[in-house]
């Protein structure tokens, strides 16, 4: 397998973007990376989105964005994992430029949200339809239960799960792309309107509009353009049962775990190594659990840690979501997995500004599709 | 217009008809084609006990439109005794009384109408006891 | 010996008193429970319906009767709020027990009497010989208009009796049905809510056409009143069975048991089913019971039984009728009642 190196990135605001489609979105986003990048061409993309056929009734993503990007008749995949859609178009974009397919790769991200769709129905759809969702189950409702097993078996508090959204809402205010760029205090998140006791609104990643999308490239390629060498270390992915009912734990995800351990392995680094991580927090109680799974705090302590503070830019331990998280950077779905590789990218890079984490050298970002029932791990070095 | 999808899974939804594993004993709730545990593929159907416990709850207050009428309801993940697990509503219940590890038996209620002129879906519901 | 082997009742456990509906409409909530006898009515849960209501009593009466589900070979639900217009309410139910598929069935209608029917075919069937068990049911969830009289007593509920011919529980002695065509009360199709002929639906329908059963069936058997332990007619309301049942010569105690009605309200097609099932729940061996129902547009079927010794094997099997009645209530508002009884016009 050759080294992979992420050589350039671009993302669109994130928020309710009424004026524009799916295809600007995209474009915006991918057209910045390309600059950004400094390539006169690209070989083949990857175009990621969870349900664009649901939101807005258009499949077909992979052909219609390549044609939109002007790029016929490079090969164009629509990738879907759920929320994990992005990491997964990513993955395979490192795969093509690690096995040697092509030289020069785009990942992208898009969803596009806000055009009508019943937005609760559309996203459950990640979930078991015949089993969960005809019940009356919502993705809200999913979190919920494992927020009410994690606080029952960890004594976890809704004044932890809090602590999450008031760190992330802190750091979004000091991202320029990001939905929610007010910060938040942790009684106004206990005091926002209840949508799945105990998730409140406030607990929630929001409805969004966005794109994202970066280059990944050969040592080669990313050496002749006089770039910072940013070098996917890590690339793992994992699988669990896609009804929270067959999992053995209901407060241990287990695609993390597994994906978290084997990007470990790839990596050859440890937990402990991190510098700066993004993690997938549809929900405060997702960060939570992640950063336990992720091997990054000790089981049933993710609450506590957060409390702490430990996860803050400022304390300098492990700063978890310095994007802000989905919570408040905005969660397209699809786009989300791309976006949390821009933070590395931007973070590896020292250009993070007010959110940057000092030396931040080695970043990993997790993405999770539905209840847990997908995960995929990256690990980014900065050499 | 969910009929035929709706008819495949009436057996498990009105009956709770499961399909064991000849080979290892496992029971998979709904059936399937291939045993997770051992891989083998014969099985003999058997109906679940209706009496669980509940492992974890929550209040949906906000649904999607379809069971918008409906909300504040409770939907909980019950294990039944035969330790096999299921997501369900929680009926005719005080939604502040619920503790994880209460015991609850299933019923038959109508779960969802598809629309105002579909079909009526029926399936099951947990009770506390 | 021909006649009941299992039967069971279920009510849902919500309730509105009927000065909750007084106040609604601007009524005297005193003169209503004086006039009517009734305090509360039971009403249907949003995931309850018809089929619902016929599977949990269904349920109850073969955990009585203790057969295999696979021999009965008729199932009837009689009931005037039928989820569908077309397609039976029982299909649903006999894949919910595991009944059939050689099986056969069909939904009965006759107002507040198809319950009734449903029970006379069932019976027919086994004495007839065609068949070993048939089961008839008498389950609803009526409507009342809102701001009608009728809105105090339509409630939700239904009684469930499996005929055979073995282990018999209560022996049916004789039955008489008595039928014309009488005005009285009808839905047209397309319609919401029933109309009714106000005091029409008093001696000409329902007193008419019970006496012209009970009559009948007292001449049959050349039994007298004071012979039956227990009497259940259909229950409108708290006072139409009580002077029905005087003007036949039965006494207010005859009745007790099966008055369920200023309490549960007016269950239409489960009204005397649900009532002689909470007799069933407490009768002796030995004991005559006297049932005559009535639905509107006209006619009552009328039933002797007479309580085997097998009923004592099967009583504690299931929950009781008055389980149902008096335990577990949940009580509603006239909002949350409007709500759950779809009576607000929704944007749809």
């Amino acid at each position: 397998m050759r080294d992979v190196v992420v050589i350039g990135a671009g993302m669109t605001k994130f928020g309710e973007l009424w004026g524009k489609s799916i295809k600007d979105l995209f474009v915006e986003a991918a057209t910045k990376a390309i600059e950004n990048a400094g390539v006169d061409h690209i070989d083949s993309m990857y175009a990621g989105a969870m349900s664009s056929g649901l939101f807005i009734g258009q499949e077909h993503l992979g052909a219609v964005m390549a044609d939109y990007l002007g790029v016929n008749p490079i090969p164009a995949t629509h990738v879907e994992s759920a929320c994990a859609s992005g990491g997964v178009a990513f993955r395979q974009a490192f795969l093509e430029v690690a096995s040697g397919v092509s030289d020069i790769v785009l990942a992208g991200g898009v969803e596009k949200m806000t055009d009508g769709a019943d937005v609760t129905d559309v996203l459950a759809t990640a979930a078991d339809q015949e089993y969960e969702v005809f019940h009356g189950i919502t993705f809200p409702g999913l979190y919920a239960m494992i927020a009410q097993a994690h606080m029952h078996q960890y004594g976890t508090t809704r004044e932890q799960l809090a602590a999450v959204a008031v760190k992330n809402h802190r750091n979004g205010a000091k991202n320029p792309n990001a939905q929610f760029r007010n910060e938040v205090t942790a009684e106004q998140v206990m005091n926002s309107t209840m949508v799945s006791d105990p998730l409140r609104l406030l607990d929630c990643s929001p409805v969004s509009d966005g794109a994202a999308a970066v280059i990944v490239a050969t040592m080669d390629v990313a050496k002749k353009l006089n770039k910072n060498l940013i070098r996917v270390l890590a690339s793992s992915q994992a699988s669990d049962t896609i009804a929270l009912h067959g999992r053995k734990s209901l407060t241990t995800l287990n695609s993390v775990v597994k994906a978290a351990e084997k990007a470990y392995k790839m990596a050859d680094k440890k937990p402990t190594d991190m510098n700066v991580v993004e993690v997938h927090d549809c929900f405060t109680i997702a960060e939570i659990v992640a950063t336990e799974d992720l091997g990054l705090f000790e089981k049933g302590k993710g609450g506590e840690a957060a409390a702490n503070g430990w996860t803050s830019i400022e304390c300098k331990m492990i700063p978890v979501n310095t994007s802000g998280g989905l919570k408040s950077k905005g969660h397209p779905v699809g786009a989300t997995g791309i976006a949390q590789v821009i933070e590395l990218y931007e973070q590896l890079n020292g250009a993070c500004g007010a959110r940057q984490v000092p030396n931040a050298h080695v970043g990993m970002a997790q993405n999770m599709g539905g209840s847990g029932a997908s995960c995929v791990v990256h690990i980014l070095e900065a050499i | 217009m969910i009929t035929a999808r709706y008819h495949r899974e009436i057996p498990q939804r009105y009956r709770l008809e499961a399909s064991k594993c000849l080979k290892c004993g496992h029971i998979n709730f709904p059936p399937r084609l291939l045993c997770p545990e051992c891989k083998t593929n014969k099985f003999e159907t058997i109906k679940l006990s209706d009496e669980g416990k509940l492992l974890t709850f929550t209040v949906v207050r906000v649904s999607s439109d379809r069971f918008s009428k409906e909300t504040p309801f409770a939907v909980g993940i019950v294990e039944l005794n035969d330790s096999v697990k299921v997501t369900t509503q929680i009926a005719d219940v005080d939604v502040d009384e619920l503790k994880i590890g209460q015991r609850v038996k299933l019923i038959f209620r109508k779960i969802q109408d598809d629309g105002k002129a579909g079909i009526h879906c029926y399936g099951y519901k947990a009770i506390a006891i | 010996m021909i006649g009941i082997v299992g039967f069971g009742a279920y009510l849902p456990r919500y309730r509105i008193k009927s000065e909750a509906i007084a106040r609604q409409w601007g009524a005297d909530p005193e003169a209503i429970q004086r006039g009517l006898m009734l305090a509360e009515k039971t009403v249907p849960g949003q995931d309850e319906d018809t089929i619902t209501i016929s599977v949990a009593a269904a349920k109850n009466a073969l955990r009585r009767a203790q057969i295999n589900p696979q021999e009965i070979g008729a199932v009837y639900i009689g009931s005037e709020s039928h989820p569908y217009a077309v397609k039976p309410s029982g299909t649903i139910l006999i894949d919910a027990l595991g009944i059939g598929p050689h099986v056969h069935v069909a939904s009965y209608e006759f107002a507040c009497k198809a319950g009734s029917e449903a029970m006379y075919v069932a019976y027919s069937h086994v004495k007839s010989g065609e068949m070993k068990y048939a089961m008839g049911i008498g389950a609803d969830t009526s409507q009342g208009a809102p701001g009608d009289a009728l809105e105090y007593s339509a409630s939700a509920g239904g009684a469930a009796f499996i005929m055979g011919n073995e282990r018999v529980v209560a022996e049916i002695l004789f039955t008489h049905s008595y039928t014309s065509d009488t005005p009285d009360f009808w839905r047209r199709e397309g319609e919401m809510y029933p109309r009714h002929g106000g005091r029409f639906t008093g001696d000409p329908a329902y007193f008419k056409h019970i006496i012209g059963a009970g009559a009948a069936l007292l001449e049959k058997s050349k039994l007298t009143p004071k012979d039956f332990k227990h009497v259940v007619f259909h229950m409108p309301n708290g006072k139409f069975p009580l002077e029905v049942g005087k003007r036949l010569g039965f006494t207010k105690q005859q009745l007790e048991v099966g008055w369920l009605v200023p309490l549960m309200g007016n269950t239409y097609s489960g009204s005397s089913p649900t009532g002689l099932a909470a007799i069933l729940d407490v009768a002796k061996p030995g004991d005559l019971i006297f049932m005559v129902s009535f639905g509107s547009g006209a006619g009552s079927d009328g039933f002797i039984f007479l309580v085997t010794d097998e009923i004592t094997r099967v009583q504690e099997r299931a929950p009781k009728t008055r389980d149902y009645l008096d335990h577990g209530k949940i009580y509603l508002d006239y909002g949350e009642y409007a709500k759950f009884r779809h009576k607000i016009r929704l944007n749809d």
